[in-house]
């Protein structure tokens, strides 16, 4: 028996070996966590070498570059003084620039301003296998790197952390055929698949033939692999043609489209963001005010939101007219005589403008079906002449073109003209109310306007007036 | 290089010379090669063809004419290779073990001093390493990948050629008698 073990020494050897490594690969298989151990103890080994290599590969890069390689200095300094005139001026903007540009400051701005928590990282080394799309990074759980966190650039997404170790991690790169992440394009929010193909471009699908999507639109994380926060850029969508069951979608990944970059950001936690509105591509149309008095309203237009709720106009109301009949409320005595309610404007014909009442004592709306007082808001919302002077013509009557014009607006009302065109300042007196207007009694502050810009106006109003607001009686319509 | 004149085959097991190597380069050489294939393609990514871990573990199997020597060399170095892939551990360990085996079986025959000889082991082998891991990996982890024989030819060759010269250098570690 001894002898014949001898005689097949090598084979039995060659043969448990391995039968040892189907069995690991078995478990590897299954259970990767089984055996991490093997993988713990090569990174290890691995890294510190990889890491002093890295190192001196940079220095002697920068040594290179720095002192040895001058062979072009002189020309470059000419070249360089004869344009140093026409660089003063341009210093300072190039410098931004300049250090916008620069990768790492990029990274750093990145870092700082994305909502979540990153940690930076640089690529030390591949994976092993010439098809590898897998890169180690010098960041491990020391790091408080997990498996399954994001890596990505300022430019778009990288990969995903698939094993973390001590002292470093293994990414998956975008590009690997395992790579599977969701997006959503980002004009028609046609929700898919991103896969790597182990080529430099992604597809994406499960995009159905009738959803539409155009070559060079951006395609951004949807946040719905749990991986990937929603609002990361991932790409260019590059081509679009019908495949076997679904749309063919060939995407350039903008994270990698300057090769495999060395410095990335882990997601350490991720935020959602919002996708960027894609621009419509059509230049912005002005559409001029409606005239006063035109009650009807466009579909679709940007209409002032009525300032507070129902409570505050009526409450603004009654204050007017306390004011206007002397009278304080919660300060008189008992059987002292109340306002006369009779005079409170028809809350319909302040209505629908949502503005406030112009100052008690000059301005009474009129009850519904009569003409109003001057000063009172219609519909329209506008106040319209000299308080108690002139009376506008009802709803549906053009004003008054004299109104207006023989004495200055009441203090406390609205300046005159489209809500949208007077953006006037909230004042600083009197309770704020809701959307921080003011709800002070007529007369001592100015309520603004519905429509007047609050401090932080709402997105669409911000698409459609970018600049330097809407102008004057207008809006911008896209 | 000195090559043991016209002759490529040995008439007995006792006419090649068992090659002595100090420990550290059992340790150092293997390490070396690993972290060429994951650090050179970094930054020249046309470097990527090379395996040279395959190379180094043909040249020790080859050159300890030990199958025991050379599959333990192939098992270690395919799996730390396997540790820094996204592969289940086991793939290039099975497959640089056999590599290994073969590779001591052969040199125990031939003369390895012999360039042409260690040319073709190389291009041999490196078909062998490739095909081998095609196949395991269609059966065993279901993967569809695709053999295409004149790339793999192609690099075979390459690394044939570039594991000359790396042998040669290897030579230069042996031990003296």
């Amino acid at each position: 028996m001894e002898s014949l073990l001898n005689r097949y020494r090598n084979i039995t050897v060659l043969l448990l070996v391995i039968m040892a490594q189907l069995v690991l690969l078995a478990v590897s298989a299954k259970n990767p966590d089984d055996v991490r151990f093997i993988r713990i103890w090569t990174v290890t080994a691995v890294t510190p070498v990889a890491r002093i290599i890295e190192g001196l590969r940079g220095g002697s890069t920068g040594f290179l570059h720095n002192y040895i390689v001058l062979h072009d200095t002189n020309q470059e300094n000419q070249r360089l003084r004869s344009e140093l005139d026409r660089m003063k001026m341009e210093n300072v903007f190039l410098k931004n620039e300049l250090n916008t540009s620069d990768r790492a400051k990029a990274i750093q701005v990145f870092q700082q301003h994305t909502p979540s928590k990153t940690v930076a990282a640089t690529i030390i080394f591949t994976g092993a296998g010439s098809n590898s799309k897998v890169v180690f990074v010098d960041r491990g759980t020391m790091s408080g790197v997990q498996r399954g966190m994001a890596v990505v650039t300022p430019d778009g997404i990288v990969g995903k952390v698939i094993a973390a170790y001590p002292t470093a991690s293994q990414v998956l790169l975008i590009t690997d055929p395992d790579f599977a992440a969701g997006v959503v394009t980002e004009k028609s929010q046609v929700h898919g698949t991103l896969k790597g193909q182990g080529t430099p471009q992604c597809k994406v699908d499960y995009v159905a033939f009738e959803e539409k999507v155009e070559p060079g639109e951006w395609v951004y994380t949807s946040g719905d692999d749990r991986i990937f926060p929603r609002g990361f850029r991932v790409g260019v969508v590059k081509a679009v043609r019908p495949g076997q069951s679904f749309k063919e979608i060939l995407v350039e990944p903008s994270g990698m489209q300057r090769g495999l970059v060395e410095d990335v950001l882990i997601l350490i936690e991720g935020v959602h963001q919002r996708i960027p509105d894609a621009p419509s591509g059509m230049q912005p149309i002005y559409i001029a005010a409606p005239p006063p008095g035109n009650e009807s309203k466009p579909a679709g237009a940007a209409v002032p939101a009525p300032v507070g709720t129902e409570a505050d106009r009526l409450r603004s109301q009654y204050q007017a007219l306390g004011e206007e009949q002397k009278h304080t409320y919660g300060e008189n005595p008992p059987g002292a005589k109340p306002p006369d309610f009779t005079r409170l404007a028809n809350p319909g014909a302040a209505g629908q403008g949502a503005y406030p009442l112009g100052p008690a004592g000059k301005n009474t709306a009129s009850p519904a079906g009569t003409p109003p007082n001057p000063g009172a808001v219609g519909q329209g919302g506008y106040p319209l002449g000299p308080p108690g002077k002139s009376a506008p013509p009802p709803a549906g009557k053009p004003p008054n073109p004299e109104a207006g014009k023989n004495s200055p607006p009441a203090p406390g009302a609205p300046p005159a003209g489209p809500p949208a065109a007077s953006p006037a300042a909230p004042a600083k007196t009197g309770t704020g109310g809701q959307g921080g207007y003011p709800l002070g009694p007529p007369g001592k502050s100015a309520p603004p306007p519905a429509g007047t810009p609050a401090k932080n106006p709402p997105d669409a109003a911000r698409r459609l007036n970018p600049s330097a607001g809407t102008p004057a009686g207008g809006q911008i319509r896209r | 290089m000195t090559y043991s004149g016209e002759r490529i085959l040995l008439s007995s097991q006792r006419e090649g010379q068992v090659s002595r190597f100090r420990k550290w380069v059992f340790l150092v050489v293997p390490l070396v090669a690993i972290l060429f294939q994951v650090y050179v393609p970094m930054f020249f990514p046309f470097l990527s063809f090379l395996e040279m871990p395959l190379l180094v573990v043909v040249y020790f199997a080859i050159m300890r004419r030990s199958q025991i020597s050379g599959l333990m060399v192939g098992a270690l170095v395919g799996l730390a290779q396997d540790s820094l892939s996204k592969n289940p551990l086991g793939m290039f360990g099975i497959v640089k073990t056999l590599v290994g085996y073969f590779a001591a079986s052969v040199g125990v025959r031939l003369d390895v001093e012999h360039g042409l000889i260690r040319l073709l082991l190389g291009f041999f082998f490196f078909v062998f390493h490739q095909f081998l891991y095609w196949v395991m990996s269609r059966a065993l982890l279901g993967q569809q990948m695709t053999f295409e024989w004149p790339r793999t030819a192609m690099l075979a060759a390459l690394n044939a050629v570039v594991g000359v010269a790396l042998f040669h250098f290897l030579d230069k570690l042996k031990e003296r008698a």
